[in-house]
C-alpha cells in the first residue's frame, strides 16, 4: 500500500499538533515563569477560613499586601520541598507587606496539621480548607497549588505542582517592588 | 514511495498521545474479578487486578515516609473472612521531591487476598465488598486520597 505525499503531510501535521495538545495536557502544566501584566490580573475570591485557635481567617483582611496562598496537605511530598522556602519568604519579606497563607487541604484537620506545624516551625497563618474555597479557585486538586495575590487583591501568577524557589523569590519581588512605570491598580 | 511502514507508527503513537492526554489526573482502575466458588468453612484466593494511568504512581502500602497515606485493602462484611492480604513488591523511585527513594507502585498491580468461608454463610450468591484506598502523586504534584470501591462475587456451596 501506498500513501500520497498530500496525505503524508495531513498525518504529519496531525501527529505534530496532537503532539503539541498532549504537551499541554500531561499531568500537571509547568508553572507560569512570570506574574501576569496588571491589567490582565483577576480578583482572587475572598475566603474566611479558620486557624488552629479557632479564628476567622479573611483574604481580604490582607489587603494591602503581597499574598501567597499556599494549598497544600500533610501527606503532599513536594509541599514539603515548598515550606521551608515559604518560612523563609515570610521572614525575609513580612516587613515589607508580604503574607503567606498556607490552606491545608488535610482531611483529619488539626489532628494532622498541628504536629507538622510545630514539626516544621512554620512561622505563616495556616488555616483549615474547603471545598467551597477550592472551588473559588478553579477547583484545585493538585497539591501544591499556589497563588501568587498582589496589593490590590488580583491573582497575579498561578503555580500548580512543585515550583522553584526563584521563580517565587522573583515573582514576589517584581509584586513588591513593581517597576516605576507600572501603576499600581491599572488592571481589572 | 511506500510509506506504510513509515506511517504506521507515526498513527500508533498519535493514539497513544490521544489516550495518555486523557490521565491529567491519576485514576486507578480495578480488573472486575471472575466469581469465586467455595465450600462453607473452605479456603479461596482472590487476586485483585488493578491499574495506575501513566505519568502517576501511589504509595505502597509501606511507605518510606510516615507522612505518606499507604495503600490499603479493606473488605466488609460478607460470607467470607478476610485471613490475609498480600500486596505486591513495591518499587523504590527517586522523584524531584524526595530526598531520599520513595516506596511505589505504578502501572498494573496486583493485591491478593486469602479468604475463609464462614461456616455459617448462606449457600449461594453473594458479595463480597471491600475498599481500596490510595493516595496518588506525579513528579510534581500530589493528588487526595480516593477510594475505590470493590465487589466480588461468591458463590458458597
Amino acid at each position: 500500500m501506498t500513501i500520497p505525499r498530500t496525505h503524508l503531510a495531513a498525518l504529519l501535521a496531525v501527529g505534530t499538533a496532537l503532539s503539541l495538545g498532549y504537551t499541554a495536557c500531561a499531568p500537571v502544566a509547568p508553572a507560569r515563569a512570570a506574574v501576569k501584566d496588571s491589567k490582565d490580573r483577576k480578583a482572587a475570591p475572598d475566603f474566611a477560613l479558620k486557624d488552629a485557635e479557632g479564628k476567622t481567617m479573611r483574604l481580604s483582611d490582607l489587603r494591602g499586601k503581597v499574598v501567597l496562598v499556599d494549598f497544600w496537605a500533610t501527606w503532599c511530598g513536594p509541599c514539603q520541598i515548598e515550606i521551608p522556602w515559604f518560612i523563609d519568604f515570610q521572614q525575609k519579606h513580612k516587613s515589607e507587606g508580604f503574607e503567606v497563607v498556607g490552606i491545608s487541604m488535610d482531611d483529619d484537620g488539626w489532628n494532622a496539621i498541628k504536629p507538622f506545624v510545630a514539626q516544621k516551625k512554620i512561622n505563616y497563618r495556616i488555616v483549615l480548607g474547603d471545598e467551597k474555597t477550592t472551588d473559588q479557585y478553579g477547583g484545585v486538586e493538585a497539591l501544591p497549588t499556589t497563588f501568587l495575590i498582589d496589593r490590590e487583591g488580583r491573582i497575579a501568577s498561578v503555580h500548580v505542582g512543585l515550583t522553584g524557589k526563584k521563580e517565587f523569590e522573583d515573582a514576589i519581588e517584581s509584586l513588591l517592588h513593581p517597576p516605576a512605570n507600572s501603576k499600581p491598580g491599572g488592571g481589572a | 514511495m511506500r510509506l506504510k511502514a513509515f506511517c504506521t507508527p507515526l498513527l500508533t503513537a498519535s493514539l497513544a498521545v490521544v489516550l495518555s492526554a486523557q490521565g491529567m489526573s491519576p485514576v486507578l482502575t480495578v480488573t472486575p474479578v471472575p466469581t469465586v466458588k467455595i465450600k462453607k468453612g473452605g479456603e479461596a484466593t482472590v487476586v485483585l487486578k488493578a491499574s495506575l494511568n501513566a505519568g502517576f504512581h501511589c504509595n505502597s502500602n509501606t511507605p518510606t515516609e510516615e507522612y505518606l497515606i499507604p495503600l490499603k485493602l479493606t473488605w466488609g462484611a460478607g460470607p467470607l473472612t478476610s485471613e490475609s492480604v498480600s500486596y505486591p513488591k513495591a518499587k523504590l523511585e527517586k522523584y524531584s521531591f524526595s530526598e531520599k527513594p520513595v516506596s511505589v507502585l505504578t502501572g498494573e498491580f496486583a493485591i491478593t487476598t486469602k479468604f475463609k468461608a464462614n461456616a455459617d454463610a448462606a449457600t449461594g450468591p453473594a458479595a463480597q465488598t471491600g475498599k481500596l484506598r490510595y493516595q496518588a502523586c506525579s513528579d510534581k504534584a500530589c493528588f487526595p486520597p480516593k477510594t475505590v470501591d470493590v465487589s466480588v462475587t461468591v458463590n458458597v456451596e
